[in-house]
């Protein structure tokens, strides 16, 4: 009983900040200003507009997820080599960023990206052409990665480590090469850390409007950005509740994947 | 017989630290081979660079009269069965078997055959279909050992592959791999700390030290003939004694002179003398060539475990069916083919190396 007691500040606080406003949400998103019943809230997401936003809202949240796993995967490799511990170099390297805050990071690239910013300045100096860098969906992309990447790595970095060096020398000894154990041994092994990372990543990627505001401008259009400006310009929040459903749908779809696959629980530590 | 592997002036340091220094070894075709040693005295890191694991800092390993030094461990015609068996958990006990030879391409019904006759081999049959986690520790050992030997590799190495399973059930692998040697016919090169597995399996036992071979032999001449006070000691139980040769097959040791049968060690020079606990007779005072007086006395099963006190202060362990009660003063005997005579070390250097051969 005692026990129980102790988790008690817990309990008040997700219900006070989870739990209502999670009603809130499908409260108002089911409808109307009039308080009565309706589906349109919910059903708006077919229109043209936010169809559009939805799409490429799962578009570079993909390309971002992919871009991620394809450089986390070598770099927890390298790391799992050197390990974490040992201070080296590239952990430290990679730890770095991490401590900095993230909204100072993204306005960071902003900078970086500027029609008249910090690239574009080397380049003209340089007398190369000038490109259009900020306010492009690479630009969106290039956020995502920079600031997801770590929700990748230490899942995945997490999987290899407990992964034996001895299974690793045996599928040589077998006379496998490097891309057969990676394709037969590493890859299988580390399912649930990628599984975990992926929704690490995806999720966020998914929901982010702050990135695409900093880096995408006014032109570009995720269905964060709709949600937060039927929120706060727009001032329509059952619209924004309804959206923030459906969006809810593509997230609980990709926690039942790791609901699958990730069994032991690898990753979700973090 | 020529020799299967050899290994030629091979050094290897980790961290500056030197493991082996300048080390050779030739294990011909055919044989049980143990390399047998303390922990840390290289014997793993030998394996490891047969196997392709390490690669020496210096010398040569020839595999049938080819350098292959610096091939990478898939290109090696050998297996490995490892310590704590490295078994691939994603995977059933048939895939398990089968990744080596689904790696060379092999026809699938060839697999299958492979597969039932390995598991046939190991006393597995029927458990194809397994998983790895349900299986005992001495059971995956074995599939450990068939994944390698569906291969048909010229050479199995085995990396203290017993040490993790309990006292019986290491005994029964014991004779089930001396059966699997003979029934391949192939090379085995088997490491361990253990001087009963090594007495038990070996054709040869290479008895490392720090990085050093102090004595290669079969089990008999390691054990009944040490070639110095290391090996002495680390295979079986001995008593070591500072003895003096007085001249050839006499030997002084605390005053008392001892027949013996070596020759060869001059006159009045020093040396090491072994005897085994077993090997030394308990009589009655007057019929001893010493005198002294039983101190301990503990029962251990097959034989009473005694310690002889002379009057010199040095304890002789005593292994005997008999018993003599504490305090009861014997005459110590110890026939001269028994009488086991060593040169001394020079220097501590010389200990590590072995210079007695």
């Amino acid at each position: 009983m005692s026990k129980k007691l102790l988790s008690g500040p817990y309990l008040i606080w997700m219900v006070g900040f989870t739990v209502i406003p999670l009603i809130l949400i499908v409260y108002y998103g089911l409808t109307d200003r009039t308080g009565a019943f309706t589906l349109a809230n919910v059903v708006s997401i077919a229109t043209a507009e936010h169809a559009k936003a939805l799409w490429l809202s799962l578009g570079l949240s993909f390309i971002s997820t992919l871009v991620c796993l394809l450089l986390a995967y070598p770099l927890a490799m390298v790391l799992r080599k050197r390990g974490i511990g040992k201070g080296s170099f590239v952990v430290f390297i990679f730890i770095l960023p991490m401590w900095m805050n993230f909204l100072l990071r993204t306005l960071a690239w902003q900078t970086l990206l500027e029609r008249n910013g910090v690239i574009n300045g080397i380049l003209s100096a340089l007398h190369l052409p000038t490109q259009s860098l900020i306010n492009t969906p690479g630009a969106i992309v290039l956020g995502m990665v920079y600031n997801f990447l770590p929700f990748m790595v230490l899942p995945i970095y997490n999987v290899l480590c407990k992964i034996d060096d001895n299974t690793i020398n045996a599928a040589h000894d077998l006379g496998a090469n490097f891309w057969q154990t990676l394709l037969l041994i590493w890859f299988p092994l580390s399912v649930p850390g990628i599984i975990s990372g992926i929704t690490m990543v995806f999720v966020p990627a998914l929901t982010t409007f702050v990135i695409s505001n900093l880096l995408g401008g006014s032109k570009i259009l995720l269905i964060g950005n709709v949600i937060e400006q039927e929120f706060t310009k727009g001032s329509n929040w059952h619209l924004g509740s309804g959206l923030s459903l459906v969006l809810m749908v593509f997230i609980l779809a990709s926690m039942a994947l790791i609901a699958k696959y990730d069994k032991n629980g690898e990753g979700s530590s973090f | 017989m020529s020799s299967l592997i050899d290994l030629i002036n091979v050094s290897k340091s980790f961290d500056g630290t030197l493991v082996l220094d300048d080390l050779n070894l030739s294990v011909k075709e055919n044989t049980f081979v143990t390399l047998l040693g303390p922990s840390g005295c290289g014997k793993t890191t030998t394996l490891r660079i047969i196997g392709g694991f390490e690669r020496a800092d210096a010398g040569k390993v020839i595999f049938d009269g080819q350098d292959i030094s610096n091939l990478p461990p898939n290109k090696r015609q050998l297996n490995t069965v490892f310590q704590k068996y490295a078994l691939f958990t994603h995977m059933n006990i048939a895939e398990n078997i089968a990744f080596g030879l689904k790696i060379k391409n092999k026809p699938k019904s060839y697999i299958q055959d492979k597969i039932k006759y390995a598991l046939k081999l190991v006393n597995l049959d029927g458990y194809e279909n397994r998983s790895v986690d349900s299986l005992s520790g001495g059971q995956q050992q074995r599939i450990a050992i068939a994944r390698a030997i569906v291969n048909e590799p010229r050479v199995l190495l085995l990396d203290e592959p017993l040490g993790a399973l309990d006292l019986k059930l290491r005994q029964d692998m014991q004779y089930e791999l001396i059966r699997l040697k003979n029934e391949l016919g192939i090379t085995f090169i088997y490491v361990t700390h253990d001087q009963e597995e090594a007495l038990t399996m070996s054709d040869t036992i290479v008895v490392m030290n720090q990085g050093y071979i102090q004595q290669t032999g079969t089990p008999e001449q390691i054990y009944n003939e040490p070639e110095n006070a290391f090996v002495a000691d680390f295979i079986g139980e001995s008593n070591i004694l500072h003895g003096t040769m007085l001249r050839d097959e006499l030997v002084e040791i605390f005053g008392a002179k001892f027949p013996c049968v070596d020759k060869g060690f001059g006159t009045n020079s020093p040396v090491d003398v072994v005897i085994r606990p077993e090997d030394i007779d308990l009589v009655s005072p007057e019929e001893g060539s010493l005198t002294g007086v039983c101190t301990h006395l503990i029962f251990k099963g097959v034989h009473y475990e005694m310690e002889v006190t002379t009057p010199d202060g040095f304890e002789w362990l005593v292994h005997s069916t008999d018993m003599c009660p504490v305090g009861r003063k014997v005459g110590i005997h110890v026939d001269p083919f028994d009488i086991q005579i060593m040169n001394k070390p020079a220097s501590e250097d010389e200990e590590a190396v072995g210079v007695n051969e």
